[in-house]
């Protein structure tokens, strides 16, 4: 049967990848923006460009993240509550970076007085970097194995401590996300924005790209240097979600062992560094669009690789490797995936669609004229 | 075991979070339907007035719907955070209408919300109205969705419990759906949004109205809040009374306890209109009663009796033994001994393990547990009377006010001559009542579910992640004081712009534009 529970779990690890990569795709460039906000505008009505160049999408961009949320509880109930309740103080600190977005957009132009746009700038600024590098801290520590382990009756214990996440490997990758955050929303601006602030943008691509590209390489040699982690038991992946049914080993490199398995797997790394050259060419071609497509290719495969590496795992366990959640255990039941990929298969595309004409509805440059033009309607 | 006190804060950042939330929530449901109404008065007749309203009570939706969305985020981040139990537990069906409400609500919302405030411009007539619709559909059918998973906490149908993966599981998304607790809850809710926005629009219109200024602008206004204030409040009251009539089936504890019915009465109860309920005697002092309305609501008929709380008590004693058996098989089966035996042992009480579940707050061997222990369960099984029976008083109490101004409103509206001064200034005085009516509501329905976070099924106190009392005290101190700050710039921002009123738009026909300053 072609619904059976191997595949709509393979299916949901997929879907939740693709809301993920939705996710850096367009709300990633809103907070690579909000993050370049107070170095690429020099005065206020080149602020509000910059503002104004996501003002009328940034907030359908941070559903992709809302719904990513949504579907991590409703298809992986489990890994939902681990990573919520586990990073306790890191999610409320992105948290709590995320209130001042809805505000700042919102409010900041509602009032002339500088210091009131002063302020709301540098939240707007917090709003973007701490989200976009805690995301990147989440997923080192995914890679490192989380210190939590389950009782008999599937209570969540997590051991490690708020400054345990802080470590140096999962800080790298949390500089990855947020060079590559960066990098996109330069694309972005570039695309939006004309003369002064469209040249800085173009430098900030070229050095933001660099940046990132160097640092996933570095990463990439260090996953070679940790722990990985791999079943050691037989894997039943139709069989009920229970985490505690299985052993887990670890050991060093074992991470790498999926593109050893499946060399074709090395493309998805490599096009991760091909995209990024492309990004910096096209880019300085004066080509933004393309390099649009070009950066978001490379959020994409730099996010499928760490996907894959870890690939069944979900988020492994290093205290009790055998509490580990994986694909195959934990997961919702069939009956919930099933009917969760069906509204997922009509309202994705209808989703897509609608956000494609809104952009299109709003396409165009944001100049400092426009800003002047529509000085109490824009943000 | 899991301290108290830990349980007691998490229950407190989440009464403080969520009713936080739902001061800007009922706003931007009924704001964003008036603003379609307003939009499309201004396409149909073409006059220019209408887009203006539309645009400023569009800027005061915008300054309300920057706080919903905050707000709203941490709500989906606090069930893993602070309720891990909770979202492994029902995750499987809980999740699920949360997901949908992200794919099929929040995008659409989100994504128009942009067009509404930018597109003036690049869109027509025509597809700036849709837009503004699209964002009044996007935000009614994300209130159904959460509806559809909160009504499924206080009537959890279509799923059962699988003790191989330790938790419930959806066995039919219909019944899910169709939950006559969700379905009802859907409407009130809404309807109570309307009311809110309609009471908001009312009252600042009468307020320009009384300082004499832009008076064309208010009083079109006032007179589609009033329109559309009447009807919703007659809505919230109407399917309130449904409610009722929902709770008497699937959840008599909480009517019991709201209407302090301490004994069953002989068919039709009574109406305890007011009086001094006394949890400790079972009793209500002072007790105003009206004879068979209780048992009207409550049950539509004359001859259906209303379970009151000591029999319904007498009731959960058995369940929590029944519990008991159910808990001590569910053990076994855990363990790895799953013979017919104690599957069958299993299934025949499984309906009342979540009975059993509420012994672990007094002892850790469940199985073992004293009569003592067994008496306090069954104790704790009932919800605490005295906070509901007054909090529900004054939620009635605020509908039928509206109710009343409301009326007079629409007679305002018609004639002329009834527009008088203290109508006006009632309207003004109104703004706040239905924010009290929307937080008491939601406190009924939330408190008058104790101990349960899922009805019957997973107690409070056990649903909540494994952290410390400090842990708890930095987030509260957290959210407390982010939420106090935006607040206030919340309020600041709103006041200013409504004493600016339509002059804010610039449109140069307004108040205090018009050098006069006599502006009609």
């Amino acid at each position: 049967m072609i619904f059976d529970y191997e595949t709509m779990r393979l299916i949901w690890w997929a879907l939740l990848g693709a809301l993920l990569i939705g996710f850096a795709i367009t709300g990633g460039f809103d907070l690579g923006v909000a993050i370049l906000l107070p170095f690429l505008g020099k005065n206020d009505t080149e602020r509000r460009v910059i503002i104004n160049s996501v003002g009328a999408t940034w907030e359908g961009n941070q559903v992709w993240f809302v719904t990513a949320g949504g579907a991590l509880f409703a298809a992986w109930p489990m890994a939902y509550s681990v990573a919520f309740s586990g990073f306790y103080f890191a999610l409320l600190l992105t948290l709590f970076a995320l209130f001042l977005r809805p505000v700042g957009f919102d409010y900041r132009s509602k009032l002339p007085s500088p210091i009131w746009r002063r302020n709301w700038d540098i939240a707007l600024f917090v709003g973007g970097l701490v989200p976009a590098l805690i995301f990147g801290v989440a997923f080192g520590n995914l890679l490192k194995g989380v210190p939590f382990h389950f009782d008999n009756e599937m209570r969540i214990f997590y051991t490690g401590s708020f400054w345990a996440l802080l470590n140096p490997f999962s800080l790298a990758a949390g500089l990855v996300s947020l060079c590559m955050l960066i990098m996109h929303g330069a694309v972005y601006l570039q695309i939006k924005t004309v003369g002064d602030i469209n040249q800085r943008s173009k430098t900030v691509v070229t050095l933001f790209t660099i940046i990132t590209l160097v640092i996933f390489a570095l990463a990439g040699f260090w996953v070679s240097a940790i722990d990985g982690y791999q079943i050691s038991s037989t894997v039943s992946p139709n069989a009920f979600s229970n985490p505690l049914a299985k052993t887990v080993t670890n050991a060093t490199g074992l991470w790498l062992a999926n593109y050893g398995r499946c060399p074709v797997l090395w493309i998805i790394p490599a096009l991760a560094f091909v995209t990024g050259i492309t990004t910096v060419l096209l880019s300085k071609l004066d080509r933004p669009g393309l390099a649009f497509i070009s950066s978001s290719l490379t959020l994409a495969t730099i996010i499928l690789t760490a996907g894959v590496s870890m690939f069944p795992f979900l988020i492994p366990s290093s205290s009790e490797m055998n509490s580990s959640l994986t694909v195959w255990d934990a997961s919702s039941s069939l009956a919930t995936l099933k009917i969760m990929f069906w509204v997922t298969l009509i309202f994705l595309p209808i989703v897509l669609s609608y956000t494609t004409w809104a952009f299109r509805v709003m396409r165009g440059k944001i100049t400092l004229e426009y800003i002047h033009q529509n000085d109490h309607t824009t943000y | 075991m899991i301290s108290e006190s830990m349980v007691d804060l998490s229950r407190w950042q989440f009464a403080a979070t969520s009713l936080y939330h739902f001061l800007f929530v009922p706003l931007t449901l009924g704001l964003s339907f008036l603003l379609a109404i307003m939009e499309s008065t201004y396409v149909m007749t073409g006059k220019e007035i209408y887009k203006d309203m539309t645009q400023f009570w569009g800027k005061l939706f915008g300054i309300n719907f920057a706080l919903g969305v905050m707000t709203g985020l941490t709500m989906e981040f606090q069930f893993g955070m602070n309720w891990s139990y909770f979202s492994h537990y029902v995750g499987d069906i809980f999740g699920a209408p949360l997901a949908i409400e992200g794919l099929m609500a929040f995008f659409l919302e989100a994504t128009f919300v942009g067009l509404f405030f930018f597109g003036w411009d690049k869109l027509g007539k025509g597809q700036h109205l849709l837009v503004t619709w699209l964002v009044a559909l996007g935000t009614n059918l994300s209130a159904l969705w959460i509806l559809v998973a909160n009504g499924w906490m206080q009537n959890p149908v279509g799923a059962e419990f699988n003790y191989e993966t330790m938790r419930m599981e959806l066995s039919s998304f219909g019944a899910l759906l169709f939950n006559p607790a969700a379905q009802v809850k859907f409407v009130h809710t809404v309807a109570a949004g309307y009311t809110t926005a309609s009471a908001f629009v009312l009252g600042i219109s009468a307020y320009y109205m009384l300082k004499g200024r832009d008076a064309a602008f208010a009083q079109r206004s006032y007179t589609i809040a009033a329109g559309f204030g009447l009807a919703a409040i007659l809505s919230v009251i109407v399917l309130g009374d449904e409610s009722g009539y929902t709770d008497g089936e699937v959840q008599k504890a909480k009517l019991a306890a709201i209407e302090a019915e301490w004994h069953t009465e002989e068919a039709p109860a009574s109406f305890t209109a007011i009086g001094i309920p006394d949890q400790e005697l079972m009793e209500t002092r002072y007790a105003v009663k009206i004879p068979w309305i209780l048992g009207l609501i409550g049950t539509r008929s004359i001859d259906t009796p209303i379970m009151g709380l000591t029999e319904i008590l007498e009731k959960n004693r058995l369940r929590v033994r029944n519990g008991i058996h159910a808990y001590g098989a569910l053990q076994l089966l855990r363990a790895g001994q799953k013979d017919e035996h104690t599957i069958a042992e299993f299934e025949h009480y499984k309906q009342d393990l979540g009975y059993g579940l509420l012994l672990k707050r007094y002892t850790e061997k469940v199985v073992d547990a004293t009569d003592q222990q067994i008496e306090l369960a069954a104790k704790s099984s009932l919800p605490r009377v005295v906070p509901l029976f007054w909090t529900f008083r004054v939620m009635v109490a605020c509908g039928f006010i509206m109710l009343a101004i409301f009326v007079f409103a629409v007679i305002a509206s018609s004639i002329r001559k009834c527009r008088q001064n203290w109508l006006l200034r009632a309207s003004l005085y109104m703004i706040p009542i239905p924010w009290i009516a929307c937080e008491m509501g939601w406190f009924v329905a939330e408190f008058g579910r104790q101990p349960w976070t899922i009805a019957e099924i997973l107690p409070t106190f056990l649903s909540v992640s494994s952290l410390t009392e400090l842990d708890l005290y930095l987030s509260l101190a957290g959210y407390i004081s982010l939420y106090t700050l935006f607040l206030i710039i919340e309020m600041f921002l709103m006041i200013k712009f409504i004493k600016l009123g339509p002059s804010s738009l610039h449109k140069g026909r307004y108040h205090f534009e018009i050098a006069t300053g006599a502006s009609l």
